[in-house]
C-alpha cells in the first residue's frame, strides 16, 4: 500500500493503518514525498510495517502501537512521543524531545538527537548513534537510553529510574544524575540495544549515568539552586 | 444582577423553562460535547483524590447530564465507566497519558497550567503514592511525584497547534479540544489558544484550589476569576470568535449564582473543582457510613487542623475519606453516598443558576448578559467590566 503525501492528505495514510489488522490487508505501508508533514503515521495501533521515504515533520510515529515506523531521513520535534510498543527508526537526526514521555518500544536514531532527547520517558529503549543534546533524558523515570556519541549539557537532570549509558563526553550531569559503575546486567542490556549496530560498539566503553534519588523527597534544607 | 422589572419582563419562577443546555466543541470537532447543563466537573487527578471519589464525581455528573474531567495521573477504569461525559487531560507529565484512553475520551484538555498554580506544576506528595497509584505513574511506590510544569514536546503556540493537530489525528478529529490556561495574561493566552486550534478554551483563574502547591503560590500568582473571564471574552470578541470557541471559566465558582454571572459575563460553561469536593464532604466534622454521620472531629486534630478549615490534603490522611489514597480512609467516602451529595449540590446550582436567569426574564441561560450586571464595589466594576451600581461609570473607561 503506497500513499504520495502530494497527492493524499494525512489522513489517507493514518486511517488504514488500524485496518491493516484484517486478514488479507497489505502489512506494509510506504509513504512517499512526505516532505516534513507532520504527525506522520501518528497513533498507529496496529503490528505493521511503515516506511516513510524522505523527511518527517513533528511527532512522526506519536503514540505507536506495535507497529515498525522506518524513516529513511530526519525526524522532527517529538518523533515517536509517548510510544507504547513497537519500533521507530530514523535513520537520520531527530530533533527535540525524541521519544518524548514514551512508555515502551525502541527508538532508534542513527544521527544525532537534539534537546531533551527522551524527555519524561516511561519505560522503552531510545538508541541515539550520535550525540544527544542538552538535558537528554530530563526527569525521565523508566526505560533506557543509549548514547553512542557525547552527551550535552545537564544530562539526566532529575532523573528518576531511568538509566543512561553514554560512550562519549557528557558535557555536564544535570541535577541529582551521577555516574554508577557497569555492571554485568548493565553489559547485557547495552549488547542487546546494539545488537543491530554493525560494528557494534563495545558495551565496555559506556558509562551508566542513573539517579542519585536525592530529589526522591522534598527536602526543605535542600540547596534550592539544586 | 438586575433583575427585571417595569424595563425587563421577567419569566415565573419554577415555571417557565429556561433552557441550560450547552454545546462544547463546535469549532473543529466533528462530535461536539452536549451537556444538560453550563456547570461542569474540573480536572482532578487520581492519586489526589481516591478512586472511589472518582467514580462517584463520575456517576454524579452522569445523573445530572454534565461531564467530568481525569486529572493528572490518567483515567481509571471506575471513572470511565461511571462518566457519560469524560473529559481526558493531557497534562505536561503525561501521568498514564496513552492512546487508548485517549481514544475512549469524549474531549482532550490541553492542560498549560492552573489558575491556583499558574506555571508551577505541582507535587504529589509520597504519602498518596500507594501501589496503584505508583504503578499508573511508572514512578516507585511512596516517591514524592513531581508533575512537570511544561510539556515534553512542545514550546509555544506554534508547536501547540501541531501539538492539538496529532491529536485529532489520533481520535479522527471526532473530539473536542480545550486548551487550559491559568488566568495570568489572559488576553494573550486566550488568542494565543485560538490560533492553536482550540475549540474550547478553558480559564482558570487564582480562587482554584490545589492541594500540590505552596501557599505563596496559591495566594500570589494569577489574578481572579472575575477580572479573568471579562478578558477573556473581550480576547475572543477582539478575535470575532466569541460563540465559535467556546469558553469555560473555573476557579472559585461555588454557587448558581457564581455561574449565572460568569454566563452573564460571557462564558459558556463553568467548571468545579473544591465546591465538588465540599459537597462529598470535605472540611466536615462528620463522615457518613451506613447511613450514620460518624464524628471524625478527633482525625482532623490528629493532624493539626480542624472541620472548616483543614486543607491538609497533602498529608494523604483525610478525615472524611477524600482526598486520601489510604486503604482505611478511603473507605470513608461510600460511593453512592458520594455521588448522590454531588448530584444534589450540582442540581441546586442549576436551580440556582435558572432562577437568577428568570428573574432576569432570560429562557436560556445562555441569554445571559453583561448588561444584566453591576458592580458593587469600583475594584469589582473594575475588573468584571461592568458600570459601578447607581452609575453608568466603568472604571478605566472614563465617565
Amino acid at each position: 500500500m503506497t500513499f504520495d503525501l502530494r497527492r493524499t492528505a494525512l489522513r489517507g495514510l493514518n486511517l488504514p493503518a488500524p485496518g491493516c489488522r484484517q486478514a488479507g490487508a497489505s502489512r506494509h505501508v510506504v509513504s512517499l514525498h512526505p516532505d516534513g508533514a507532520h504527525s506522520i503515521a501518528a497513533g498507529v495501533d496496529a503490528p505493521i510495517n511503515i516506511d516513510v521515504l524522505g523527511h518527517a515533520g513533528y511527532y512522526a510515529g506519536g503514540m505507536n502501537k506495535t507497529a515498525t515506523v522506518t524513516i529513511t531521513g530526519s525526524a522532527g520535534t517529538g518523533v515517536a512521543e509517548n510510544m507504547m510498543s513497537g519500533k521507530v527508526h530514523v535513520k537520520g537526526f531527530a530533533s527535540n524531545g525524541a521519544g518524548a514521555s514514551a512508555h515502551g518500544g525502541t527508538l532508534v536514531i542513527e544521527g544525532d538527537a537534539s534537546l531533551r532527547c527522551g524527555i519524561s520517558l516511561k519505560g522503552g529503549d531510545i538508541v541515539v548513534g550520535g550525540s544527544a543534546g542538552s538535558f537528554t533524558a530530563f526527569m525521565a523515570q523508566a526505560g533506557r537510553i543509549v548514547i553512542c556519541g557525547d552527551a550535552g549539557d545537564a544530562l539526566g537532570d532529575s532523573l528518576y529510574e531511568a538509566v543512561i549509558y553514554a560512550r562519549g563526553k557528557v558535557a555536564s550531569l544535570g541535577a541529582d544524575a551521577r555516574f554508577e559503575p557497569m555492571t554485568a546486567t548493565d553489559i547485557a542490556a547495552l549488547q542487546e540495544l546494539l545488537g543491530h549496530r554493525r560494528p557494534q560498539p563495545r558495551p565496555q566503553a559506556f558509562r551508566k549515568v542513573a539517579s542519585g534519588a536525592s530529589l526522591y523527597h522534598w527536602n526543605a534544607d535542600a540547596n534550592q539552586e539544586y | 444582577m438586575l433583575g427585571a422589572s417595569l424595563s425587563r419582563y421577567p419569566l415565573e419562577g419554577y415555571r417557565e423553562k429556561c433552557a441550560t443546555k450547552t454545546v462544547l466543541g463546535t469549532r473543529y470537532a466533528t462530535k461536539p460535547i452536549v451537556l444538560d447543563i453550563p456547570i461542569t466537573i474540573a480536572g482532578m487527578s487520581f492519586g489526589a483524590l481516591s478512586a472511589n471519589v472518582k467514580e462517584a464525581l463520575g456517576r454524579a455528573a452522569t445523573a445530572v447530564g454534565t461531564s467530568t474531567t481525569t486529572g493528572d495521573g490518567g483515567m481509571t477504569k471506575e471513572e470511565r465507566q461511571s462518566s457519560k461525559t469524560l473529559v481526558y487531560q493531557c497534562l505536561p507529565s503525561r501521568y498514564g497519558f496513552n492512546p487508548d484512553d485517549l481514544r475512549k475520551a469524549d474531549a482532550i484538555e490541553v492542560v498549560i497550567g492552573q489558575g491556583a498554580k499558574p506555571g508551577g506544576g505541582g507535587m504529589l506528595l509520597g504519602q498518596k503514592v500507594n501501589p496503584r497509584v505508583a504503578k499508573m505513574r511508572t514512578l516507585p511506590e511512596g516517591v514524592d511525584q513531581r508533575s512537570a510544569c511544561r510539556h515534553p514536546d512542545w514550546t509555544g503556540p506554534d508547536d501547540l497547534a501541531i501539538k492539538i493537530r496529532e491529536l485529532r489525528e489520533i481520535t479522527d478529529w471526532e473530539k473536542p479540544i480545550y486548551v487550559k490556561v491559568g488566568a495570568t495574561r489572559v488576553p494573550h493566552d486566550v488568542k494565543l489558544a485560538v490560533h492553536s486550534g482550540a475549540d474550547v478554551v478553558v480559564v482558570d483563574g487564582m480562587q482554584g484550589g490545589t492541594a500540590a502547591t505552596q501557599t505563596c503560590f496559591i495566594e500570589h500568582v494569577g489574578i481572579p476569576t472575575l477580572a479573568a473571564v471579562r478578558q477573556a471574552v473581550d480576547a475572543l470578541e477582539d478575535l470575532n470568535m466569541k460563540g465559535k470557541v467556546q469558553l469555560i471559566v473555573s476557579g472559585g465558582i461555588r454557587s448558581g449564582a457564581d455561574a449565572a454571572k460568569a454566563l452573564a459575563l460571557g462564558a459558556d460553561a463553568v467548571s468545579i473543582g473544591q465546591g465538588v469536593l465540599f459537597s462529598l464532604g470535605c472540611n466536615s466534622d462528620t463522615y457518613i457510613h451506613k447511613g450514620q454521620h460518624i464524628e471524625a472531629t478527633q482525625d482532623y486534630a490528629a493532624i493539626g487542623t480542624k472541620p472548616g478549615f483543614c486543607h491538609h490534603c497533602h498529608t494523604g490522611q483525610c478525615p472524611v475519606g477524600v482526598t486520601t489514597q489510604d486503604e482505611v480512609l478511603e473507605q470513608r467516602l461510600e460511593v453512592e453516598t458520594g455521588a448522590n451529595r454531588v448530584k444534589n449540590y450540582l442540581k441546586t446550582l442549576t436551580m440556582e443558576l435558572t432562577t437568577l436567569a428568570r428573574a432576569c426574564g432570560k429562557q436560556d441561560v445562555h441569554h445571559l448578559e453583561r448588561e444584566d450586571l453591576v458592580a458593587l464595589t469600583i475594584e469589582a466594576a473594575a475588573m468584571a467590566g461592568v458600570p459601578l451600581a447607581g452609575t453608568s461609570w466603568i472604571p478605566g473607561r472614563g465617565f
